[in-house]
């Protein structure tokens, strides 16, 4: 991926922005054995070889279907789990690599951070709040006096009255209030980039609001930098400069938030956009843009991921693995067919790709 | 649309975000706070059934400790003239046995080896087995299942006969019969601390653990243990029972303690002969037994209510 990039919104204080995260050909495969004798009985393709890059101080939007392998790139990225491949460059150095130019993983930990989807499983039923969010900084030797005192302003600081809250347990506490504090745990360690999984998805939607407002003015206050992943597309295009959207392991499109919601140019991005409730009547969608499920990750077919269900599907889409070129503008990219002038495919003209 | 527009809730929300949420539910127990296992002790205290069964228990562990300070006749000294006496009898409350021995002092003396040899294979059992599952849990494959598979071995025997067949093979004797009952009881107490870590582990707080940069070690101490041991705990005192009776019928096999030593299993053994004589002498061992595996299985059970504090 390019390092010329332009990032949108950014009110960055560098004069060029660069990539705080670069991510190159990341790929992570789930093999699935089956019998007692764990026969290999095919490869989940979860993330199949995906280059993308984060800007300093932007929000980058992914979103996807569930199974896309949204979730699996984050626990890549926080390395919850060991790629099988690719590498991962924070600020230039590699992720997990030899010392000189590579970066401790525990050092890539103070740096990023991640809020779950679950609010109630992510804390310990057994921890007091306060020793939930303090749990980190003492892990990295703050002495523990100190780290309590970094919990009750971190408290204080997501909304929820230290006094008050401090001591109590998980249970005690609404879903809401819990999110709270687990973006409260995210930020005890005082790291430069949060990875956000799903972490609203499970609110309702006016504490959805205030906790989306909460992220914004964090992201302000400390100069975040956000990877914010979900599937709720409004929720995304509120939150986001830029979106990439995800397909069976795969990159479908990246680009600004105005370019993806604008001038939508995959298929699938198109159809996902169009399974967005519209408020106004007239405008409402009357077919399913989309019909029936993903197919299965599992040992995907040559060609493109997307052709099972896509309405342009043509012979080329399944000879031919769609790389990521240039739509539009030089950072919107899209992997498909139909944008690639020389594919063969019979809608890939430019003209048609700009009026997409 | 499911969320309201950027610009709508831009203007509507951002003055309140920051605020407290007010939670009527959560602001009545406000005040009510206080540690864990405060908690649990002020839930076990409002349960009747618990609170009776420990004490209970309590009495009978400080009259076997005591045993000797109390003014009671030698359990050791019999009489041929006196052999079998109903319950009620001038003198001897509880009556004598086949021996002509006082029934209430061999109770009371017999308490001591029953309880010690119903507890220490489950204490031991509770430190191995617990550190065998957690580990297994934790690490998960090749060595989860080395672990748990040679586990299951143990299980393929029904645990009375394998109980019979180590302490057989150890030889006679309280120390071989206590280990023996030890090696019955780490594997479905391994199994136990296994499932649960297990359950734990796919949580995501452990995941948040290790996003934060916390060693393997640090993270069984702050996080598993405290919500593994719980469960386990209360498997284990539940095993009390088992292990008193299955103690009491090794010595009634003659593989556990010697006689004239009193022990409520042996008892239960050598007054068998008496049971159409003297049925009520005969069965008072029996019913200590009875009286406290009841006893430990309920404790367990309010310990279980008390220790969910999220109900």
């Amino acid at each position: 991926m390019s390092t010329h990039d332009r990032s949108t919104n950014v009110a960055s204080s560098n004069d060029s922005p660069r990539p705080v995260l670069d991510v190159r050909e990341l790929r992570k495969y789930f093999p699935l054995s089956s019998g007692i004798f764990n026969k290999r009985a095919g490869t989940v393709h979860a993330v199949d070889d995906i280059s993308f890059s984060v800007m300093a101080g932007e929000t980058l939007g992914i979103v996807g279907e569930s199974g896309c392998g949204k979730s699996t790139t984050a626990r890549l990225l926080m390395r919850l789990i060991e790629p099988d491949a690719g590498r991962v460059l924070l600020d230039g150095r590699g992720i997990a690599e030899p010392a000189p130019h590579g970066l401790a993983i525990g050092e890539v930990r103070r740096q990023m951070q991640m809020v779950f989807q679950d609010s109630f499983a992510s804390l310990n039923p057994r921890l007091t709040i306060e020793d939930s969010i303090a749990f980190g900084p003492v892990v990295h030797g703050l002495p523990r006096r100190q780290a309590k005192a970094r919990a009750r302003e971190l408290l204080a600081r997501v909304g929820l009255a230290p006094e008050r809250y401090a001591a109590r347990y998980p249970h005690e506490l609404s879903g809401g209030q819990r999110q709270r504090i687990n973006i409260a745990r995210a930020l005890a360690l005082e790291p430069r980039i949060v990875i956000l999984d799903e972490a609203v998805s499970a609110l309702d939607k006016s504490v959805e609001a205030q906790v989306l407002n909460l992220l914004l003015d964090l992201k302000r206050e400390f100069g975040l930098t956000y990877l914010f992943i979900s599937h709720d597309l409004n929720v995304v295009r509120y939150m986001s400069d830029r979106v990439m959207v995800m397909y069976l392991g795969k990159i479908a499109e990246i680009g600004p938030v105005e370019a993806i919601f604008g001038g939508t140019a995959h298929p699938y991005t198109k159809a996902l956009l169009s399974a967005m409730p519209s408020m106004d009547p007239a405008r409402r969608t009357q077919k399913p843009p989309l019909t029936g499920d993903p197919p299965s990750p599992i040992d995907p077919p040559p060609g493109c991921r997307f052709r099972t269900r896509c309405l342009y599907a043509e012979d080329v889409c399944a000879r031919l693995d769609p790389q990521l070129v240039i739509a539009g503008s030089p950072d919107h990219r899209v992997a498909c067919e139909i944008l690639r002038p020389a594919s063969g495919h019979s809608l890939a003209a430019p003209a048609i790709a700009h009026a997409a | 649309m499911s969320m309201p527009s950027p610009a709508t809730s831009e203007l509507d929300l951002r003055g309140a975000a920051p605020a407290p949420v007010f939670d009527p539910a959560t602001a009545l127990v406000a005040q009510a706070t206080r540690g864990y296992w405060r908690t649990v002790l002020a839930r076990i205290l409002r349960d009747k059934v618990t609170v009776a069964c420990a004490l209970l228990l309590l009495a009978i562990v400080l009259l076997a400790v005591f045993a000797p300070l109390l003014a009671l006749a030698d359990p050791f000294k019999g009489s041929i003239l006196r052999r079998l006496l109903p319950i009620g009898s001038e003198g001897f409350l509880l009556g004598t046995d086949e021996l002509g021995r006082d029934m209430l002092t061999r109770l009371i003396y017999g308490g001591r080896l029953s309880l010690v040899m119903g507890i220490t294979p489950v204490i031991n059992a509770l430190l191995i087995g617990a550190f065998l599952g957690v580990v297994g849990g934790f690490m998960g494959g090749k060595i989860n299942t080395l672990i748990m598979r040679t586990i299951d071995v143990f299980y393929a025997f029904p645990s009375v006969l394998l109980a019979v067949a180590i302490s057989g093979a150890l030889g006679a004797g309280i120390f071989n019969a206590m280990v023996a009952l030890t090696v019955v009881f780490i594997p479905p107490v391994a199994r136990v601390a296994e499932s649960v870590t297990t359950q734990v582990m796919s949580l995501d707080f452990v995941e948040a653990a290790r996003a934060s940069g916390a060693s393997s070690f640090t993270i069984i101490r702050v996080h598993i243990l405290g919500n593994v041991l719980g469960p386990v705990f209360i498997y284990a005192t539940s095993l009390i029972s088992v292990s008193m009776i299955l103690a009491s019928g090794l010595s009634f096999l003659g593989l556990g303690t010697k006689p004239p030593e009193p022990e409520w299993g042996l008892m239960l053994n050598t007054l068998r002969t008496a049971i159409y004589l003297n049925p009520g002498v005969a069965a008072l061992p029996g019913a200590m037994i009875f009286m406290v595996s009841i006893c430990f299985n309920m404790m367990s059970d309010g310990l279980r209510a008390a220790m969910d504090v999220t109900q």
